[in-house]
């Protein structure tokens, strides 16, 4: 099959390079933040990611120092210093006025009023000259274009892990997440097997009713649950959201594994219990070790879908600095640092760089699951 | 460090509490209805009896208590006030077919219904077909398939990003405004444009949807009879013919099942529009109305009715699926 189409060069081409189209669509969107999270703050307000590896131009205001800088020079009154103090950056122009902030070129002498002079060199050191002594304490407004170069920091991680919570938050994710993954496993792995191998009245009733639950939105559940837990007192606690997400969890582990268990060879187990082996050993024994794909692949599901999930834990969850999980950080910090994109950048990758390694790593066993179990949608 | 402690102490008593159920219990009965001495034979069969019942117990009650429970008591409390405690008989449904934001989050809902479902099939198709036939389909797949990984909320922040709009006289930072731009277009606030702003979170969504799309159609299309095929291209068909008439007629069950899976995610996406607009602007959807009442609203009565009307609308899918099933099982 493949050989006939590869008969045609022109169409390979064709399709190489649509591929090639969509898959820059769809990383590009992750890469673009991916970048700015390694960028400075000032950078990212002032150029696009894409720009990220130019130098950036940036119009700045600066002030001179006071009147308490002023040194006697022969009868000239002078302050001397550096624009940037310390920083980084080149001069490119400036100016004396904000009607006129591009007038000079570093190394020139701008005329400001009274007759002061100011001398601005590209590394940002100043010299302000005037005839009578200097009064205000506050300096003169010095008008630059600034070229700053290409700057990459891990500044924006470090502060969102330690100072805006998210770190705290990341913990808070997997002390939901663990649980929650393993809890509805074992759980559905022992119904599964009783669904698929034990005899007993009602069983085409509870699979029927396990594929109809796959698919009860989740809104249905929360404010029933939310007053359930809060009357016998686990509202707002751990316990609470992972019953929750075991809940929700359920339908798709039971319907995944019972599938797969319920496919295994007859033979395997029916000698078993002709060997005198009773259901809980051949549970033990020979089904748990026979379904690990499955296992893994409802594993991936369950630790992508609670990591990841928003509503649950807001509503089950705490929303204080304590209980906060990486969502609910993400979804505050959108509110309260709106427009600071190395924060919501830096933060954004912080929550999902696990989920990322999980995929990558075990994407064989997501999409096994994925494959038998795609009636589950959310 | 205490938190790290903390954490870890819950999860082990979480996830021990949870095997020590099944161990002792079965322990219980094997001691209770031991299969040895004079009542063996008797006590063999009353312990298959009842172990089937040990195994889905804790399941059991589960689903009832978190998935069939909250069902009937939404219905009921649907028929109660703000605070539950007085019934009002049909006021909550005759208020939300009267209610502004119902109607315009019914109408946005029905659009995305039409056009996320759709899109993302038709591209994780389009996606599918061309990755399978190239030789780094795989690692091509992969890239496409990775928003799957990403959380709703991480997916808003990535995109928010791209629609970012500085305003005039500011150099635009978001990739959209900077392309319109470039183009000498005058940069717009994209997620507050009425009505369009839909189509710009459903882009996310989308985005997110077609790997998944991609991957399950292309085992789909992996799984076509080769003689199909083959028959077809001796017979003079072109590669486009044989896609479109012989490759896709075959795969109609999976697409049928790829297009109503992402409709259940649809009809309950809430984060994406929760993290971009909260709503704002013309963009409310119905999961999101659900949220509003339940949280800034503090009505559980109307929430729950927003709540049963997202049921109802994917009522018909769970027949579908439970049909399925069973003609299968």
């Amino acid at each position: 099959m493949a050989d006939i189409a590869g008969q045609k060069a022109r169409l390979t081409w064709a399709i190489n390079i649509s591929v090639i189209v969509l898959v820059l669509l769809w990383t590009i969107p992750t890469f673009g933040l991916l970048v700015s999270s390694f960028r400075d703050a000032d950078q990212i307000a002032s150029t696009g990611w894409w720009e990220a590896l130019f130098p950036t131009e940036r119009n700045e205001i600066f002030r001179a120092k006071g009147a308490d800088a002023q040194n006697l020079v022969g009868d000239v009154y002078q302050i001397k210093g550096n624009l940037f103090e310390g920083g980084q950056g080149a001069i490119i122009a400036f100016g004396v006025s904000s009607l006129k902030p591009t007038a000079y070129y570093p190394g020139e002498t701008g005329k400001m009023s009274r007759d002061r002079l100011l001398t601005l060199q590209a590394n940002g050191d100043y010299v302000l000259a005037s005839p009578k002594p200097f009064r205000s304490s506050r300096g003169v407004r010095i008008f630059a274009t600034v070229q700053s170069p290409p700057k990459f920091t891990w500044e924006n991680y470090q502060k969102v892990l330690f100072s805006e919570g998210v770190g705290r938050s990341f913990l808070n994710t997997f002390t939901v997440t663990i649980p929650a993954t393993i809890i509805p496993i074992l759980i559905a792995a022992f119904a599964a097997y009783a669904l698929a191998w034990m005899q007993f009245p009602g069983r085409a009733l509870l699979i029927a009713a396990v594929v109809g639950l796959l698919v009860v939105p989740l809104q249905m559940a929360l404010i029933p649950l939310l007053k359930l837990h809060n009357d016998i007192g686990i509202g707002k606690d751990y316990l609470g959201i992972w019953l929750a997400h075991t809940g929700f969890g359920l339908p798709l582990a039971i319907y995944l594994l019972r599938n797969y268990i319920a496919g295994l060879p007859r033979e395997i187990i029916e000698s078993a219990k002709v060997d005198g082996a009773t259901d809980f050993d051949i549970f033990r024994r020979i089904i748990l070790p026979l379904s690990f794909p499955a296992l893994a692949s409802f594993a991936i599901f369950q630790f992508l879908w609670v990591w990841n999930d928003l509503l649950v834990a807001t509503v089950f969850l705490g929303n204080n600095e304590e209980q906060l999980v990486m969502t609910g950080r993400l979804r505050e910090l959108l509110g309260s640092r709106g427009g600071d994109w190395e924060i919501l950048a830096a933060s954004a990758f912080v929550s999902i760089f696990v989920p990322l390694i999980v995929f990558f790593s075990l994407q064989r066993f997501l999409v096994r699951g994925l494959l038998a179990g795609s009636v589950k949608g959310g | 460090m205490g938190q790290i402690l903390f954490a870890f102490s819950t999860i082990i008593v979480g996830v021990f509490g949870c095997v020590a159920y099944f161990y002792f219990s079965n322990l219980l009965l094997d001691r209770a209805l031991p299969a040895k001495g004079p009542n063996a034979g008797l006590n063999i069969n009353r312990a298959n009896a009842i172990r089937p019942w040990l195994f889905l117990g804790p399941a059991i009650v589960i689903l009832s208590l978190y998935l069939v429970y909250p069902v009937i008591n939404s219905i009921w409390l649907s028929f109660h006030d703000a605070s539950a405690a007085n019934f009002v008989g049909f006021d909550n449904y005759v208020w939300l077919v009267n209610d502004s934001k119902f109607q315009e989050s019914m109408l946005n809902n029905l659009l995305w219904l039409i056009v996320v479902p759709g899109a993302s099939t038709l591209l994780g198709l389009v996606a599918a077909q061309l990755t399978d036939s190239i030789r780094w389909g795989n690692i091509a797949k992969s890239l496409i398939f990775m928003p799957m990984a990403v959380s709703f909320i991480g997916a808003s922040v990535i995109w928010k990003f791209i629609y970012d709009y500085r305003g005039e006289g500011n150099a635009e930072i978001g990739l959209l405004n900077s392309i319109v731009t470039s183009f000498g277009g005058s940069p717009e606030a994209w997620i507050t444009l009425g009505f369009w702003n839909n189509f710009f979170l459903m882009v996310v969504l989308i985005w997110i949807q077609t790997g998944f799309a991609m991957v399950i159609l292309s085992a789909a299309l992996r799984g076509i009879p080769e003689e199909t095929i083959e028959a077809a291209i001796l017979d003079g068909a072109s590669p486009l013919q044989v896609f479109l008439k012989i490759k896709v007629p075959q795969i109609w069950g999976t697409i049928a099942v790829v297009w109503t899976t992402i409709t259940i995610t649809v009809l309950k996406v809430f984060d994406i529009v929760l993290a971009m607009t909260n709503g704002q602007w013309g963009s409310q959807v119905l999961a999101n109305l659900m949220f509003d009442w339940m949280f800034r609203g503090a009505d559980s009565g109307r929430a729950s009715t927003v709540a049963l009307v997202i049921m109802v609308l994917v009522t018909p899918i769970m027949v579908w699926n439970i049909r399925n099933a069973r003609k299968e099982g």
